[in-house]
């Protein structure tokens, strides 16, 4: 065993130790602590567990890669990824805890049709299943590379230990274990960059020091034939327009996603949904402020490292990770003249963006426990998106569709849980076996995710709260274009499914698309209301009630 | 508080003074709520995207000032703009009375 992986195991065991523990201590036994842990979780907690839910693999391990080689144009992510905290901020969050049930599906239904909550239902279901894989097979990734596991097992023991903490504690076991899991991915996520900007300039703060290398970077950048770092518009092929529009559809696709719609329904009050989502765009903003950062170091180290070197002198990480296949030298090379990230380019050096973040203390030159402490941090940024999504799949498929659909009559508490448990345990089933066999989507699992979410719930949750005259026959039919329109072109430029990957349209790259599909949602939407009966007085003053944070009498009504 | 006991209540037409409170909040959240998104507006897809070449020229500690809006700034504006909102949203509740402070257990 290699010092890497001893400590590696070490912190493993120890944070995996420690979130089971959690969940035992916050079993629960109703469905109310199962769906939104009673709400009665402070808003410090709850804004930890939202930013561990947010900030998954993709931001952990992938987000700070992708920068280094988009350069400015990496500003999508970060912009994107936490500008859409703002419109969940003042647009839903408090309105949405205020009519306070326990899923999204469930105040569509309320709110427009049975329809639309059954079509809600699904696209939560197929929006959180395309997402968990990606945890999935990222903790895969993290396992093959420090413990030498086979990618099959490292999924299984992921899950194995989700299933333990999701099916026992529900939604209270998974706050308080994510809340864990915040305090383990942000301390893993920072101590590695404070040290590696202190080596690079002398100052331990990355966010003000990265400053410093911006020109050295533009210039040994172009040297191995990337675009530099600090120029605008020139990662992304689409340019401006696609750059805007891939911005807008994160940020609709963040308010819009279930699985981070959810997590403020579990505060105790309003007022508490409001603090709540400060506090978690605020932990976001610890990880995402340091990302560019760590980009630029990382990718600086890396090629200060392998300029002027030949095939025998390369540094050691390259050996170490040329084993996953994720680095690979051009065995012709003489010396290392070009970089890139795409395998396609035929650069002397390939490194893929996924591992840039992993790989950072190594490239750094950091000591063995960092390295296995930035091994546990990917694990819980992983794990916890996954016990995030797994919830959303198992509500909507119990609490949405089995006891709204097939068992009007009602079911008992008891039944309502075993019934939540066992949607839980078949969707872990179901994401073992698909993290084991990652469908060929699973790449261009961030567009997917969030153009389909942007395209989907973001308008329809808004105008369910600002337009009272939104009715049932609007929210579908819109719901259904938004759907169908973002999927097509989706299909039509990616390769997925078997079709073949076509050009463009107007330099709207797939990622982008979302933000159309919102709008052609909105038209749809607002024009099939306005041609059709509006909603029941009933319905109208539902709207007008959740306006306003608590009745001022003192009788609650319900 | 005598104003708000028909607050509710279906059938009948509401007291013209009970509307005229919620009008009043929500038309103080709506004009708080536009304020701010006009900011996210202009830091994110103002300064970091459609400015971003001009703002580019200036440069800050070694950071052109359109890749630092891009890529910090917008992020740090963001959380300001969260916390501005929710304090604010306290003073709203209460002067209209809504205030949910001390069911949080003795937050302030």
């Amino acid at each position: 065993m290699t010092e890497t992986q001893f400590w590696t195991f070490f912190f493993i065991i120890l944070t995996f130790g420690i979130y089971i523990i959690i969940a035992w201590r916050s079993r629960v036994k109703e469905t109310k602590e199962f769906y939104v842990a009673s709400q009665g979780v402070p808003t410090l907690a709850n804004g930890a567990a939202v930013a561990a839910d947010w900030m998954s693999a993709a931001s952990f391990i992938g987000m700070a890669g992708l920068i280094a080689f988009l350069g400015s144009d990496g500003s999508v992510y970060l912009m994107g990824w936490t500008g859409g905290y703002v419109l969940l901020a003042l647009l839903l969050a408090p309105y949405l805890r205020k009519w306070g049930k326990f899923t999204v599906p469930e105040f569509v239904g309320d709110r427009y049709s049975e329809s639309v909550r059954i079509v809600a239902a699904i696209a939560a279901i197929v929006v959180s299943f395309t997402y968990v894989v990606g945890q999935m097979a990222g903790g895969g990734i993290v396992f093959s590379r420090f413990l030498n596991l086979s990618v099959e097992w490292g999924v299984v023991l992921v899950a194995v230990v989700i299933f333990v903490y999701a099916v026992l504690g529900g939604m209270k076991g998974i706050t308080y274990t994510q809340v864990a899991q915040y305090t383990v991915l942000i301390i893993a996520y920072l101590i590695p960059a404070f040290a590696v900007a202190y080596q690079t300039t002398g100052i331990p703060v990355p966010q003000i020091s990265y400053g410093q290398i911006l020109t050295e970077l533009d210039s040994l950048s172009v040297e191995f034939g990337l675009n530099e770092f600090t120029e605008a518009f020139s990662g992304r092929a689409g340019g401006q327009i696609d750059v805007f529009l891939v911005t807008l559809s994160l940020m609709l696709g963040t308010a819009g996603l279930p699985h981070v719609i959810i997590r403020f329904y579990t505060t105790k009050t309003v007022r508490g949904a409001r603090y709540s989502a400060f506090w978690a765009l605020f932990f976001i903003s610890l990880l995402y402020l340091t990302a560019p950062a760590v980009g630029a170091f990382t990718k600086l180290n890396l090629l200060q490292g392998v300029q002027g070197q030949g095939p025998d002198s390369l540094p050691d990480w390259i050996n170490t990770w040329g084993a996953t296949g994720l680095v690979t030298v051009n065995e012709d090379a003489e010396s290392i003249q070009t970089v890139s990230n795409l395998a396609t380019s035929g650069a002397d050096l390939i490194v893929n963006n996924d591992i840039l973040v992993l790989a950072s203390p190594e490239i750094g030159g950091l000591p063995a426990p960092i390295v296995g402490l930035m091994a546990a941090g990917g694990m819980a940024a992983a794990m916890s998106t996954a016990a995030g999504l797994l919830l959303v799949i198992s509500s909507a498929a119990s609490h949405d569709l089995y006891f709204r659909v097939f068992k009007k009559n009602g079911a008992s508490e008891k039944e309502q849980m075993m019934v939540g448990r066992i949607a839980m345990g078949v969707a872990i089933l179901f994401a073992i076996w698909a993290g084991i066999n990652p469908p060929a989507f699973v790449a261009q699992v961030v567009a997917f995710a969030f153009g389909l979410a942007a395209a989907s719930f973001f308008p329809i949750l808004i105008l369910g709260i600002f337009w009272k005259k939104a009715n049932g026959p609007g929210a579908t039919a819109g719901m259904l274009t938004g759907l169908a329109f973002t999927g097509t072109y989706m299909i039509y430029t990616l390769e997925v499914f078997g079709t073949s990957a076509n050009e463009h349209i107007l330099n709207v790259s797939p990622e982008g698309i979302g933000a159309v599909g919102a709008a052609v949602n909105f038209v749809v939407t607002i024009v099939v209301s306005k041609l059709t009966a509006p909603p029941s007085a009933a319905v109208q003053e539902m709207v007008e009630d959740i306006r306003y944070p608590q009745t001022r009498k003192a009788a609650v009504r319900s | 508080m005598s104003d708000v006991a028909h607050e509710g209540i279906s059938g009948g037409p509401p007291e013209a003074e009970d509307i005229s409170w919620r009008k009043r909040y929500w038309k103080k959240n709506l004009r708080l709520m536009i304020t701010l998104l006009a900011i996210w507006f202009t830091v994110s897809f103002g300064f970091g995207i459609l400015l971003i070449e001009p703002l580019n020229n200036i440069v800050i500690l070694g950071f052109p000032l359109g890749l630092w809006f891009a890529q910090q700034g917008s992020i740090y504006v963001f959380v300001i703009l969260i916390l501005v909102y929710a304090l604010w949203m306290d003073r709203i509740d209460d002067e209209f009375g809504v205030a949910e402070r001390n069911e949080e257990g003795g937050y302030k």
